[in-house]
């Protein structure tokens, strides 16, 4: 009896310990993402490996066809890698088929896009409500969580509101709300400012700030724009398919930090120079 | 070569965009054979001259309705065609930045015509080919034929008819395409799907106010033709109803999606279950963009049905009839002319050496009676006016005819109609023809007197007795009146009648005794005092008109619904894009396949049965409406024909409805 009790609470203490030091939510081990046949190979991800861990603000940045896409997409199992492993939480997510796919998407990630990918046939309530009754949520429970999202990205009076009604910046906000309504182990942004004025992009990703440093959500973001990187802790670099360099913010003020991410992208060269 | 190879290979790749295109014509190209084939299927049946004339009569009306039908294909075909090209405008604008021009890129789609049109003509006929056999079996039981010699059949010119107007069709579409693809601009094509669909709501009590008003209307209309039916007082009076159902059609399905919306999200629990909130939200901004459509929809179905069990009960209605209408096998009448010589029947008959003892088993013989002073006119007394204001186009002056009480009663036994008994100055009237049953009886009612000789006689009924004296296929007899045989009639005598039965045991024997008196009666004897009727003849024209009837009901009926179906369909497929879209991001968020099946298959079927179920409701009432005009069918003849209605819809509705939800499924699986 006693010896088992101790070993129980070795475990939790060595758990909790690693908890506080690293806990590692995303583990990426030597994948590679080919296209095309024999004739013509296009390796759109080369041997990448990194890892995130939990409350991390990544920032992927690379220019068009560098293969940052692509990373996320198979990242959030939208796409399927061709080699190498992909741990979320130690769990193989390259192994997952059909509606564990489904599933894993559902209950583990959370997801922004470049063009907002509302419904809109639905009110921005609604949009946000369809992430909850996926997952059988009841209704009551539903409405509770609502208002409390809403007040956080500051969306409550546009819940309502046709997408058709509202702003970008809004409807990216909405967007955002519908991600985080699950409380998924990851939040995956693909270039969430790119159809933002620079206004409404700076009011985005001080929510996006605040999720992650108020309410420890881990972000993963793939941009092509270094203001947008800035916000970051952690700018991760892809060029050809291939990690580049890495930078982290450490103690940085974001204008230190916004220079560095500068100085690696004038490096870097090619047309992320043109995006800025 | 290298369009044709194109052509050919888009039709491949889009398939299942083709597949409602290709299931409307082969099933078009299909029914049209198939009611075109009737007539060659007909030349094989044994069936006596005079049904051949009414064969030939019914197939030169279908060919007529044909030419209807094949305008409203042809409408069908260039409409889903149309849906089409614009589904691929894509496609056309990629081949124009290409430098191909709009007289290739209609090539490209004339040889698509052509090769969609090969195939779905030789599949449709081979489809055509294979129910007209069954086809033939109907034909045969609907003219009682017997089927022993029953033999495959090919009709060569149905054939020729079908490729002539689908040809033609076809070129209809080519001109269409042509003239779509050249009035096009490039950057329309590319920029095509990009649009922004702005949600409209309308206002939920204004739709609660609406639909509370179309259910009124609808309510009205329904009571006008079932409980209020003997309100409609002319022809005229029928379009009321029928406007009003319209009406209440189009009013029901405006504020149906608002309505249904409202309710359902008022259930916090069921609207924000699943996908629930997703799918009906397509439901409604569909039903909401396409009122006018669902309304056409709604009533082609609602004819559909109508049309097809009125038209499948009406040969088992007109057997049922010819018991009440033709109770004897002949029936002889004679008119008596004062200035000539005359004669009875059965004197005539016996003079031409027709052996009648032998011949008729049972055999009545009588007189009738006119006065030239009792005419309709005089008989309807104070009644007159109403009846002149009414139907002003009938004869007035006609004489009245008068039959002896027991001359009455001996018909009545072999007629199988209730004999009477008459005080000394009574009378009663015998009549089934409704309209001058209703003219009649408010001069029963009237107590109107008739004066005969010096005794004046009254009605000892105060409404018409139904009855008949000729043998007819219809309800036709407008009335007779029956007095005491001691009325003065002497002199009068107007008619001879001779009402026999044939001494037959079976329908053979019957069939050759008719043929010989025929004979008599047409070769060697050329006297147009003396006519006849017989329940042969009679059955015979009445089995041509109910087939008729219900041949022509089954074409339309058939059309009707294809045409429904398919713009339901398309309608449907047109929105795939804006659809796949949506999908795509449900299944970004991580919904289960199974779940946006569900979905899918829901917000279809709901989208099919809204039309239907509203449809199925008007035809209940519509078909009491026909029943009570018809005075037709018994309970069980409409189950049965309510139910052969039912196979039709389900086959040809349920099938349209199917192929949308698998061609949906495919479209909303499509990468981008």
């Amino acid at each position: 009896m006693s010896i088992v009790n101790e070993t129980e609470v070795v475990d939790y203490i060595y758990f909790f310990g690693r908890r506080h030091i690293v806990e590692q939510i995303l583990k990426i081990e030597r994948i590679e993402k080919y296209y095309g046949n024999k004739s013509s190979l296009t390796k759109a991800i080369d041997n990448i490996s990194f890892e995130v861990d939990k409350g991390e603000y990544v920032a992927i940045m690379g220019a068009s066809g560098s293969g940052k896409t692509t990373l996320l997409n198979c990242i959030s199992t939208i796409d399927r890698v061709t080699s190498g492993h992909i741990y979320v939480s130690g769990e193989d997510i390259t192994k997952l088929k059909g509606n564990a796919l489904n599933k894993f998407r559902r209950e583990e990630l959370g997801f922004i896009f470049q063009d907002f990918n509302l419904l809109e046939t639905l009110t921005a309530y609604e949009n946000i409500a369809l992430a909850l009754s996926i997952q059988n949520v009841k209704a009551k429970e539903i409405d509770s969580r609502i208002r409390d999202v809403a007040e956080k990205l500051e969306i409550t009076e546009v819940l309502k509101k046709y997408p058709y009604q509202m702003s970008g910046g809004q409807k990216q906000r909405v967007a955002s709300a519908r991600a985080i309504i699950t409380k998924p182990k990851m939040i995956m942004a693909d270039e969430p400012t790119g159809a933002l004025d620079s206004k409404a992009a700076k009011m985005l990703l001080e929510r996006f700030s605040y999720l992650n440093q108020a309410l420890e959500a881990t972000i993963l973001m793939v941009t092509h724009d270094a203001f947008t990187a800035s916000y970051s802790s952690r700018v991760i670099f892809i060029k050809d398919g291939k990690i580049f360099n890495e930078i982290y913010r450490g103690g940085d003020s974001r204008k230190v930090y916004f220079n560095k991410i500068i100085d690696v992208v004038t490096v870097l060269g090619g047309d992320l120079n043109d995006a800025l | 070569m290298m369009l044709f190879k194109l052509s050919l290979k888009n039709i491949q790749k889009s398939i299942k965009d083709y597949a409602i295109y290709f299931f409307t014509l082969i099933l078009g190209v299909a029914v049209f054979y198939v009611f075109n084939a009737i007539e060659s299927q007909t030349v094989l049946l044994n069936v006596t001259s005079n049904t051949k004339n009414i064969i030939k009569l019914m197939t030169n009306i279908l060919s007529g309705v044909s030419v209807f039908v094949s305008f409203v294909l042809g409408f069908l075909i260039i409409y889903a065609s149309r849906f089409l090209v614009k589904r691929r405008n894509k496609e056309f604008g990629v081949y124009l930045t290409l430098g191909m021009g709009k007289r290739k890129v209609s090539m490209i789609l004339f040889f698509e015509t052509i090769l969609i049109g090969i195939i779905s003509l030789a599949v449709g006929l081979l489809l055509g080919t294979v129910l007209s056999q069954f086809m033939s079996l109907l034909v045969a039981n609907m003219f009682e034929a017997d089927m022993t010699n029953y033999a495959f059949t090919f009709s060569k010119s149905a054939m020729f008819k079908t490729f002539l107007y689908f040809g033609i069709m076809y070129v209809l579409v080519m001109i269409f395409n042509t003239r779509l693809v050249s009035k096009c601009k490039l950057i329309d094509l590319l920029h095509s799907g990009k649009k922004s669909e702005k949600v409209r709501m309308k206002n939920p009590v204004l739709c609660t106010l609406v639909f509370a008003v179309s259910c009124g209307i609808l309510g009205y209309a329904y009571w006008q033709v079932t409980g209020g039916v003997y309100r409609l007082s002319s022809e005229k009076d029928i379009f009321i109803p029928i406007i009003l159902g319209v009406i209440g059609t189009f009013l029901v399905f405006w504020s149906l999606s608002g309505l249904m919306l409202r309710i359902i999200m008022s259930i916090k629990g069921l609207y924000y279950k699943k996908l629930n909130s997703f799918t009906l939200r397509q439901i409604s901004s569909k039903i909401n963009t396409m009122v006018f459509s669902m309304t056409v929809i709604c009533l082609m179905l609602f004819f559909t049905i109508c049309i097809l069990s009125s038209a499948l009960s009406i040969k088992n209605f007109m057997n049922d009839n010819l018991r009440e209408l033709a109770p004897a096998d002949i029936q002889f009448e004679y008119a008596i002319d004062p200035e000539q010589e005359n004669h009875t029947v059965e004197e005539l008959l016996k003079r031409k050496s027709l052996n009648v003892d032998e011949v008729f088993k049972e055999k009545i013989s009588f007189d009738t009676y006119m006065f030239d002073d009792i005419t309709f006119q005089t008989t309807l007394g104070s009644a007159y006016d109403e009846a002149q204001n009414n139907y002003s186009f009938l004869e007035y002056t006609a004489r009245e005819e008068f039959m002896k009480l027991s001359d009455y009663n001996r018909l009545a036994e072999l007629y199988g109609m209730p004999e009477y008994v008459l005080e000394e100055d009574e009378y009663i009237v015998i009549a089934d023809f409704d309209s001058s049953v209703e003219m009649r009886n408010s001069a029963l009612k009237n107590g109107e007197t008739i004066r005969i000789g010096d005794v004046e006689y009254r009605p000892k009924f105060k409404k018409c007795k139904k009855g008949i004296l000729q043998l007819s296929g219809n309800h036709v007899n407008a009335g007779y009146f029956v007095i005491p045989d001691n009325a003065k009639t002497d002199g009068h005598n107007a008619r001879n009648y001779l009402v026999a039965n044939y001494n037959a045991g079976n329908e053979e024997e019957k069939i050759k005794i008719e043929a010989g008196i025929s004979e008599l009666m047409e070769n060697t004897w050329n006297n147009d005092r003396i006519s006849y009727n017989t329940m042969l003849d009679i059955k015979e024209s009445s089995i041509g008109l109910g087939a008729m009837v219900t041949f022509i009901g089954l074409y339309l009926g058939i059309i009707f619904l294809i045409s429904g179906a398919a713009i339901l369909a398309l309608k449907e497929l047109s929105e795939s894009t804006d659809n796949r879209e949506r999908y795509c991001v449900l299944r970004k968020i991580g919904t289960d396949e199974k779940v946006i099946n569900r979905a899918l298959f829901k917000q279809i079927g709901i989208f099919f049965m809204v039309p239907l179920i509203l449809a199925g409701i008007h035809s209940v009432f519509g078909i009491k409406f026909c029943n009570s005009i018809l005075e037709t069918f018994g309970k069980d003849e409409m189950l049965k024909s309510v139910g052969m209605t039912s196979v039709f819809l389900i086959a040809i509705y349920g099938g349209y409805f199917l192929i949308t939800y698998f061609c949906s499924k495919e479209i909303i699986k499509e990468r981008k």
